[in-house]
């Protein structure tokens, strides 16, 4: 009998299963996977590693695990004691385990901190084919190189850490082709966000999302992160882009990326990920990248999105009754009134960072726009790259000197005003234009309100003050420097 | 985890229905880094009313919570299960409990006995007529006994092995732990390693 053709998510999974499930009662139990690399930080581990202590465990592959503080940790005055006690007391609790589990950490101050979705792949930790787990929602990120990467809950980063396995459901599968080519000022971050608006923040729901056409494969392997990242905004346990020539360029040369035949031999085991020619995923959607705009969201979750020339749309739009609902509670928190050209909307602050957009090529794009143009007095703008190498990169090709002339804050690497965790929070009614993933009631402080843009699309409303296209400052001639 | 077959201690009838997560630990707790330790965020806003059945010198050593229908019920926190076994008990005897608290009760080995409601009352009635009474649960015949109550209770037989036997998550797992190396013994050689650190 022939194989059956295979998606990619199936095929990484398959060769993961230690012990497969069993029928039970007419259910399946789940697979019990190997997982390739575990990430951790200072948030969802401190009651993992209390768990081993009681129970007298050891962490099985140390070998297989690294840790970050990033969640917590300010970007300003890195040197000086964390000022908030509990914030400290996570990053200590975490230090502290490391050391005493004999696992690796990059404390802040260390040139590899940062943001654990930036560190992992920035390293040439995350490689096609891989299981990658953390605790942390967006560990979706590292299914941009064609790994399956999930996040996971406090017992289960105690579960991993114990017996570097993880026993899974089994998914399902949906396959999501962007053709064409983006427009100019249109980047990745657009391309999730329509995805999101198209199939809701419930819809990727028991998925594993297989992004893949034209417009994916054109892009780099930053933007392709941005996209994988926010797959969990879509409901999806996970989101994978299928490696190619862009993703082992990137890899290669990389602290632990394979070397000289085992280079050749990893290549060759990467290129054999790709979905089969006939293989049948449970879902389908298409974009149509060609007609995509500047996207940027109106309301209080990731879904409720439009295009920047669009207005802001009244509850009566909605069909749904629920979607109606959260429209008009969205509206309310969002201080908006239907009809509202989106263009028009004014911001208080604009934030640079996250791991969904805080990589070189994130910083570029920005800095690109605003070069040589001025601030809107009013606007404060908040840059914050993904881990200290980003930063060290960024300072080496002068961007921070483009940020700070412009006005813009050059911040130490974290996770800051993604999720206010640390001093970088909103004030309450404060009005924000974030390059992050979520922008949930109170998610940047409380009060705070958040509209999710790309990189290109939060400068240049950095330069006009309001929610503003690439376009729209490209037409004005930079002033001379 | 500890294997509990048969288990006596003193019973405490708590005469509420409905009892989430919330009031089992309210949120506030919720930002602690230990797993260890909750026994005060238990039941802690009740625990400031004088009169609450566990500020009653004759129920506050008890290991066997009697309480009314849909316990558990409310958010998936863990916590909730940690605050219950913290506090030291080991068995909750109610008519119904919500599913996501009952599966993570039996990860963590605290017994859940699903009793009919009109033995719950005969048992709220022995407790209350003699406080400080004890309760005897036997997971292998399934039953609770209370003075001159006798009840079976209903677990499904997995959950009940696992309590048997002691296992965890983490402990069910090793046991597969020659699948684990013999797994781990087929990877290939380039897949990256944390360690050594090379930067
Ligand atoms: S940047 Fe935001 S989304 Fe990313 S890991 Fe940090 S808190 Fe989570």
């Amino acid at each position: 009998m022939a194989d059956k053709p295979l998606t990619m998510a199936e095929k990484v999974w398959r060769e993961h299963v230690v012990v497969p499930g069993e029928e039970k009662g007419g259910q399946r139990t789940p697979d019990l996977l190997y997982i390739d690399l575990h990430l951790v930080h200072e948030v969802t581990s401190p009651q993992a590693f209390e768990g081993l202590r009681l129970a007298d465990r050891p962490v099985r592959r140390p070998d297989l695990t690294i840790a970050t503080e990033d969640h917590n940790t300010p970007t300003l005055e890195i040197d000086k004691p964390i000022a908030d006690p509990i914030s400290r007391k996570q990053v200590d609790t975490l230090r502290a385990n490391a050391e005493e589990f004999g696992i690796r950490l990059h404390s802040l101050g260390d040139d590899d901190q940062g943001i654990v979705h930036v560190v992992g792949p920035q390293l040439g930790l995350t490689q096609p084919g891989m299981t990658v787990v953390c605790g942390d929602s967006h560990t979706s990120t590292h299914g941009a190189f064609g790994a399956l990467a999930m996040g996971i809950g406090t017992s289960e980063v105690e579960h991993v850490l114990a017996t570097q396995t993880l026993s899974l459901k089994p998914f399902k599968t949906m396959a999501i082709t962007v053709e064409g080519t983006l427009k100019p000022g249109v980047s990745s971050k657009d391309i999730i966000l329509a995805v999101i608006a198209k199939i809701g923040t419930g819809g990727g729901q028991g998925y594993v999302l297989e992004y893949r056409g034209s417009a994916i494969e054109q892009l780099s392997m930053d933007a392709r992160m941005t996209i994988c990242n926010m797959s969990i905004e879509a409901g999806a346990r996970a989101g994978m882009i299928a490696p190619d020539e862009t993703t082992f360029d990137y890899i290669k040369g990389r602290p632990h990326a394979p070397q000289g035949a085992d280079w050749d031999a990893a290549v060759e085991n990467w290129r054999a990920l790709r979905t089969d020619a006939g293989a049948e995923f449970d879902a389908e959607v298409v974009i149509d990248a060609d007609a995509l705009e500047p996207f940027v969201t109106w309301g209080t979750n990731p879904g409720q999105g439009v295009s920047l020339s669009d207005t802001v749309p009244a509850p009566e739009d909605f069909d749904d009754p629920v979607d109606r609902e959260s429209a008009e509670r969205a509206l309310k928190y969002m201080d908006l009134a239907p009809g509202t050209p989106m263009r028009d909307i004014r911001v208080d602050t604009v934030f640079l960072g996250s791991c969904t957009n805080s990589r070189m090529e994130d910083l570029r794009a920005a800095a690109g726009i605003i070069r040589g143009r001025e601030k809107d007095p009013q606007v404060r703008m908040i840059v914050v790259p993904g881990s200290q190498r980003v930063r060290l990169q960024a300072e080496a090709e002068g961007l921070d000197q483009v940020f700070k002339e412009f006005g813009a804050e050059w911040r130490f690497a974290g996770c800051s005003m993604c999720l206010g965790m640390n001093p970088d929070q909103l004030q309450p009614g404060e009005r924000c234009a974030s390059t992050s993933n979520r922008n949930f009631e109170g998610r940047q402080g409380k009060g705070g309100r958040t509209h999710l843009v790309s990189p290109v699309v939060a400068a240049a409303t950095a330069v006009r003050g309001t929610l503003s296209a690439p376009s729209d400052v490209l037409s004005t001639e930079p002033q001379p420097a | 985890m500890e294997p509990i077959i048969r288990h006596t201690g003193v019973g405490v009838p708590l005469r509420a229905s409905n009892v989430d997560t919330d009031q089992i630990i309210p949120a506030v707790y919720l930002k602690r880094i230990t797993r260890t330790g909750f026994e005060d965020a238990l039941f802690s806003s009740w625990r400031k009313d004088p009169e609450f059945v566990l500020n009653q010198p004759a129920y506050a050593q008890g290991t066997v919570l009697v309480a009314g229908p849909d316990f558990g019920t409310g958010s998936s926190r863990e916590h909730a299960v940690w605050a219950l076994k913290d506090y030291g008990f080991r068995v909750v005897v109610a008519s119904r409990f919500a599913d996501i608290f009952r599966g993570n009760s039996g990860k963590q080995g605290l017994v859940t006995a699903q009793v009919a409601q009109p033995d719950v009352e005969l048992i709220w009635k022995e407790l209350e007529k003699e406080p400080g009474a004890e309760v005897q649960v036997d997971l292998e015949a399934r039953t609770v006994r209370c003075g001159s109550v006798e009840a079976s209770f209903e677990i499904d037989d997995y959950t009940r092995w696992r309590l048997m036997e002691g296992l965890d998550d983490i402990s069910l797992t090793l046991t597969r732990a020659e699948d684990i190396e013999q797994f781990e013994a087929t990877r290939p050689e380039w897949k990256p390693k944390t360690l050594p650190a090379r930067i």
